[in-house]
């Protein structure tokens, strides 16, 4: 009896192990694609997502087959685009918000595929993810950075639209500049754009007349950092890859979207058959926010900087710590309190006190 | 030195097979250009993506036909116009705000159903698509401005309209200010007419459209008016024909067919109103309307061909990693071709000696 026994077990454990050999060893590899709103090109947004999916191939080797789509309009072409890939792939990573509608659509035709979108915000069906980044934890250790490199006491602000991702950005720019300078103010230019070099060098042009020294942009072309370069005494940060090149002299660091371990995870989690429906919205400590190196700036800055940088690695601080006001005076964190994420942080459509723009409405 | 020389009569024969001389040309170049930049991959296998798949897949066919209706539908107003010599180039804007007016209603009544939904709606939209032809036509008539400036030039102001009521009015009140409208309920989208793809009822009104507007060419006196207006308008004038009338005629019909256009992409595949609205189908269908030799019928077929090198060069994109600017060479080449082998049927090529033993 005990000899069956031990037989079956041992047949079992054979049969598990060639199994599990076959899982690791013979697999298909995961079939992971990728829709691209602009063309890849050295710098920005597609540039980030882009070097994620290096990141990617990098990890997984032979375990991943890529397709990257660059330069799919967010119109109802995008959802033909989708689908064609849902035909062919495990796994599809739509990496601009206005991917939202199509990739729902296409997301309940195809319940074996995965989809990951990123920036948005609706999960209807089980196969779809959403992801991004607690952006504004980068915005804090840069308006620190600002607050004290600042001669004029005035940083100018380049935004694109009034949505809660680029409120969040302002509030929490403005409020770390502020902790270290008390004379901080300022000003913001919406281009309601995404991209596009002139109006951002236009707006960072305006702001500079205006009094700015420091410009901060949250659009993706490198304009005001050539802007800045031009302009003595000017500074300037990047946004979401390193742009120190474009302003040697004027770039103080970049904040640096850095997608490539969440890629890697996502994809890793489908070859292994774990892949669940979820929503991401990691930040400097799990180095999704990141800072290309410092520059420009004295020593002492940069360590402060730095101290910040850990402090958030560790959790230890957030962004939005009361005492808060909103704009209008109202109450909108007590002393030591911070906002849950929802609704507070996610839907934030609220400047803080202290800022003296007109709400855009 | 070279000369074009009309001929006396032109090829019946040629006039028909022309479309496949020009299809042909474009194949063969596109051989050699694919023979030449593509190093590991086969070119046949880029070729059958091209112009195979989409015939022979179904759910390809029938986004061809979903991308074939819209362009369809502006081609065919735009051909009455260049019929008459009136050069709409801005059907793109008159589409833009006819995808606004329209889906302006379908957003009043956001929580509304009715069967007199769509139909409101779509006469919104080609109320406004006409209004907005309309300006070109009123500038022409009353001041001799050029409706090519006007309707071109109106285009971009129709797309910063647009931006304009996404951040304002038509923004979706649940969507955290992103520049979007709701998406539309069922009782305002298009009937689909084939289960399981976005193909809707506006591949159907636009195939009607094209034979109403054949018949309309053929039989009615208001054709004749429009022909000869555009090719002999002194004659036209003689005959007593208004062209003024005229220019308001091909600029209302043109605007009214590009803003309904804007309304069943609004209504049918996007579903929802967003700033990706504006896809150059309204320059594309200026493609469409010349590669027909601007024959309502004809039209169906030039649209279905300029669908197949969206779709097809999306695909290669796909595939094979190429660029997505193959669909625009594509489309290129085909006008070049077309237009080609048109100058050659009516004109003949006569190499002229005297002119050198003169010099």
């Amino acid at each position: 009896m005990s000899n069956r026994r031990l037989t079956s077990i041992l047949k079992f454990s054979l049969l598990s192990l060639m199994l599990a050999f076959t899982n690791s060893a013979f697999a298909d590899p995961v079939k992971a694609a990728f829709i691209y709103i602009g063309p890849t090109g050295d710098h920005g947004w597609t540039y980030a997502h882009d070097q994620g999916v290096n990141h990617l191939k990098d990890q997984l080797g032979d375990d991943v087959v890529i397709t990257r789509i660059e330069s799919v309009a967010e119109n109802s072409d995008s959802e033909r685009v989708i689908t064609s890939l849902a035909r062919k792939n495990d796994i599809i990573f739509t990496t601009s918000f206005g991917y939202m509608e199509p990739t729902i659509k296409v997301a309940a035709r195809y319940p074996d595929v995965k989809f990951e979108h990123a920036t948005g915000y609706k999960r209807p069906t089980d196969n779809i993810s959403t992801y991004s980044a607690r952006f504004y934890e980068g915005r804090h250790v840069i308006g620190k950075i600002a607050g004290r490199m600042t001669n004029t006491n005035i940083i100018g602000y380049i935004a694109s639209f009034p949505i809660p991702e680029v409120i969040r950005g302002i509030n929490s720019a403005f409020l770390a500049a502020r902790s270290v300078n008390p004379d901080i103010q300022i000003k913001i230019v919406w281009v309601y754009t995404w991209y596009d070099p002139g109006k951002e060098a236009d707006a960072a042009r305006a702001l500079i007349a205006q009094g700015a020294d420091i410009i901060m942009q949250h659009t993706d072309s490198t304009a005001p950092m050539t802007v800045a370069e031009e302009e003595d005494g000017v500074r300037a940060f990047g946004q979401a890859s390193d742009m120190s090149a474009w302003g040697p002299s004027a770039h103080l660091t970049s904040i640096i979207n850095n997608w490539g371990p969440y890629y890697a995870d996502r994809v890793k989690a489908v070859r292994d058959g774990t892949w669940t429906e979820t929503d991401t919205f990691d930040g400097v400590e799990e180095g999704m926010v990141a800072f290309a190196p410092m520059e420009n700036m004295p020593d002492e800055v940069m360590w402060e900087a730095q101290d910040t940088i850990l402090d958030l690695d560790a959790g230890a601080v957030h962004p939005f710590t009361g005492p808060i006001n909103r704009q209008d005076g109202s109450v909108w964190l007590a002393e030591g309190e911070t906002p849950p994420m929802f609704p507070d942080i996610i839907t934030m459509d609220f400047y803080v006190e202290g800022i003296d723009s007109k709400y855009p409405n | 030195m070279i000369r074009l020389i009309p001929r006396a009569q032109p090829s019946k024969a040629m006039i028909f097979l022309s479309p496949l001389l020009a299809l042909t040309l474009t194949a063969v170049t596109a051989f050699f250009i694919f023979a030449f930049i593509l190093t590991d991959i086969k070119v046949s296998s880029v070729f059958y993506t091209l112009f195979v798949e989409p015939l022979i897949d179904t759910y390809y066919i029938s986004e061809l036909l979903v991308k074939a209706a819209p362009l369809i539908m502006i081609a065919l107003g735009l051909s009455i116009g260049f019929r008459a010599g009136v050069w709409n180039i801005g059907a793109e804007g008159q589409y833009v705000i006819g995808g606004i007016t329209g889906g302006a209603v379908g957003l009043y009544f956001y929580n509304v159903e009715g069967f007199w939904l769509i139909p409101l709606m779509s006469l919104a939209a080609i109320l406004g698509g006409m209004f907005y032809a309309g300006i070109a036509a009123f500038l022409k008539n009353k001041y001799q401005v050029n409706e090519i400036l006007v309707t071109l030039m109106l285009t971009y102001v129709a797309v910063l309209f647009l931006s304009a009521m996404l951040q304002g009015p038509m923004r979706n009140p649940s969507g955290f200010n992103f520049p979007e409208s709701r998406p539309f309920h069922d009782g305002a989208l298009l009937p689909i007419i084939w289960q399981g793809t976005r193909l809707n009822v506006g591949l159907i009104i636009a195939v009607i459209l094209s034979f109403v507007t054949w018949l309309g060419i053929k039989k009615h006196l208001s054709g004749l008016q429009i022909k000869i207006t555009g090719s002999a308008p002194r004659a036209a004038k003689f005959a007593g024909f208004d062209d003024k009338k005229t220019i308001w005629f091909a600029l209302l019909i043109s605007g009214g067919v590009a803003g309904l256009a804007g309304l069943f992409e609004v209504i049918g595949p996007a579903g929802q109103i967003t700033p990706g609205l504006p896809q150059f189908y309204g320059f594309t269908a200026i493609i469409v309307a010349f590669m027909s030799r601007l024959h309502p019928i004809a039209i169906i077929f030039s649209a279905l061909l300029i669908a197949l090198t969206y779709i097809g060069g999306e695909n290669v994109q796909i595939y094979f990693n190429l660029p997505s600017s193959i669909t625009n060479i594509f489309q290129g080449m085909l006008l070049f071709y077309f237009l080609a082998c048109d100058v050659l049927i009516q004109y003949k090529i006569v190499f002229i000696k005297t002119i050198r033993q003169k010099l």
